[in-house]
């Protein structure tokens, strides 16, 4: 099957011969919700630029489902809808307008134009603001006016450079179900994020970028499955002078009334508690101490700059 | 993209920029209307009737084709400067970027918008003149034709000059410092056979006596350079401002990364 998005050795070197993608080569399939994660600078803003043609490649070739964005530009570009990171429409536009432009430069007609325009505002819950200057809305509103923006002309493949970002958390799920439900009509989705726990609740395959290469392509599940270690954050009732000892398990007294426990793959959780429980320790309360992709997404990164180091060394 | 939704994508950025001249009236279309009321009654009737005829007219009838060019000239040019460097430094240019609308799509689009800025202050500023003096038409395809051939160029003008802008500054320059000594010295004012022989030939170097001369020919034909001679040079003009405009455009200067 044609996939939504394929990337081939793509190269780009910036007129300051700063090279910001060094042959990164990415498939997403057709209805897939995809994270392309990095460090700040890493390249994925910079792909995501080629991709929706608003910067231009040194090398490489991008095709979105199976439409070349060098030959067959007009058609890979009706495929896709882009969100990008910073705001990037007219401020003095009405809030309506902003859309109905956008569908005009697809070529859809006004008419049509204006009952999709209503149909997203009042999915996004902006149909109330339509007459409004957008200059008016409140950040998470303007997020989500690029979004209906980039639906206007139903795309089949959609981008999201950090869509959520500023948004607060009420608004972020609300975005994400939103996101899923359109990813569940058929919409393959692409997005960056900085928040890793929206990667790791969304998306089935994942990318990580950083120093302008991919060092990490995979589902989700199998990525998450490659954590060796996993540290838990236990609250107990009474506070205690030292942390107790668990067989087979690392425990830090943290605070008083707080313990860590590192739990090796395999190892579970329930033992600990059996332990706990024999020692008289009351638990109240459980948590990760860190999002399990971000402790990841960490180990990877900071692998990779130690590679590279030696590299230069 | 099939043509009909070509001429979709094309109509949306007409309509837009029409819709933001009309919008900001204030800034767009009455400044330039008072201006050249002031030119009329200050040059027009205090000096103008102490300076007698001028090529065989009231000097006022022979300035106001003059200064209705001047209006359109630089309205044409200041609409897309403005526009599209505001949309470029705003961000909303990627709108257009990412749609399928082919480049020259949105370079029609915004000239078009200069044409149609420049014609509605010209058309004012023509209006405004019959309160001072009675206007003849001599060759009313030859005023519109110039008109929309100047108002083209002046507006692939300022498409050029938005691009290569980094600021509000940046377009601001050129019609300070280019295209209003242009347009003074294109003999708005003047007949270039006032001038010395050396200037009169310095003066033929300035596009922009070309426009006014032949506009002049058209509301009361006379003029100090043959018509189809200016007519080539606008359309020369034209041609070439537009393939720089496409040139910049496909290779993204000033506008992709």
């Amino acid at each position: 099957m044609t996939h939504a998005l394929e990337i081939n050795q793509l190269h780009k070197i910036y007129d300051n011969g700063f090279e910001a993608l060094k042959g990164i080569s990415l498939k997403v399939e057709q209805g897939d919700f995809f994270a392309l994660l990095g460090p700040n600078g890493a390249g994925k803003s910079t792909t995501l630029g080629v991709v929706s043609s608003l910067v231009n490649k040194t090398s490489g070739t991008v095709s979105v489902f199976g439409y070349d964005l060098d030959t067959q530009v007009s058609q890979a570009k009706c495929m896709m809808g882009v969100v990008p990171q910073e705001f990037n429409f007219n401020m003095f536009e009405k809030v309506a307008d902003v859309v109905v432009q956008q569908a005009g430069y697809y070529g859809i007609p006004r008419i049509e134009a204006l009952k999709r325009t209503e149909q997203l505002l009042k999915q996004l819950g902006l149909w109330d603001k339509r007459k409004e200057a957008s200059r008016n809305l409140s950040g998470g509103m303007k997020r989500r006016l690029m979004i209906a923006r980039a639906l206007v002309h139903k795309p089949k493949l959609l981008i999201l450079d950090e869509p959520t970002a500023g948004v607060d958390i009420e608004l972020r799920r609300s975005m994400w179900e939103f996101l899923t439900r359109i990813n569940e009509q058929g919409t393959t989705i692409i997005l960056t994020t900085h928040y890793l726990e929206e990667a790791e609740n969304l998306c089935r395959n994942i990318a990580i970028i950083d120093q302008g290469k991919i060092i990490k392509h995979s589902p989700m599940k199998e990525l998450l499955k490659t954590i060796n270690t996993e540290t838990i954050v236990l609250d107990i009732l009474e506070p205690l002078a030292t942390a107790p000892k668990i067989a087979g398990y690392s425990v830090l007294l943290v605070g008083d009334t707080h313990l860590e426990v590192t739990l090796n793959q395999g190892q579970n959780i329930n033992s600990v508690f059996v332990a706990l429980s024999k020692t008289g320790i009351e638990v109240t309360s459980m948590r990760n101490k860190t999002n399990r992709l971000e402790e990841l997404f960490v180990n990877l990164v900071t692998n990779n700059k130690t590679d590279l180091q030696g590299v230069s060394a | 993209m099939s043509a009909y939704e070509i001429y979709i994508a094309y109509a949306t950025i007409v309509r837009k920029e029409i819709q933001r001249f009309m919008r900001i009236w204030v800034q767009t279309l009455l400044p330039p209307s008072i201006i050249m009321v002031l030119y009329f009654i200050i040059f027009g009737n205090l000096i103008g009737s102490r300076i007698g005829q001028m090529g065989g007219f009231d000097y006022m009838q022979f300035i106001v084709p003059g200064l209705i060019m001047m209006s359109v000239i630089s309205n044409s040019y200041g609409n897309v400067v403005s526009s599209f460097y505001s949309t470029k430094y705003q961000g909303s240019l990627e709108e257009m970027l990412v749609s399928p609308m082919p480049n020259w799509v949105i370079l029609a689009g915004y000239v078009t918008g200069g044409v149609a800025r420049g014609l509605a202050v010209g058309t004012i500023v023509t209006c405004l003149s019959l309160f001072f003096t009675q206007l003849d038409v001599y060759n009313l395809g030859i005023i519109v034709l110039v008109v929309l051939m100047t108002s083209i160029l002046f507006s692939l003008g300022g498409f050029i000059n938005a691009v290569f802008a980094n600021s509000f500054d940046d377009i601001a320059i050129v019609p300070t410092f280019i295209l209003t000594p242009l347009t003074y010295l294109g003999g708005v004012f003047y007949s270039i056979d006032l001038l010395p022989d050396f200037w009169a030939g310095v003066s033929q170097l300035n596009p922009i006596l070309y426009m006014v001369n032949a506009f002049r020919f058209g509301i009361l034909g006379v003029s100090d350079i043959p018509v189809s001679y200016s007519l080539i040079v606008i359309g020369g003009f034209i041609v070439g401002l537009f393939s720089y405009c496409m040139h910049l455009l496909n290779t993204g200067k000033g506008i992709r990364k």
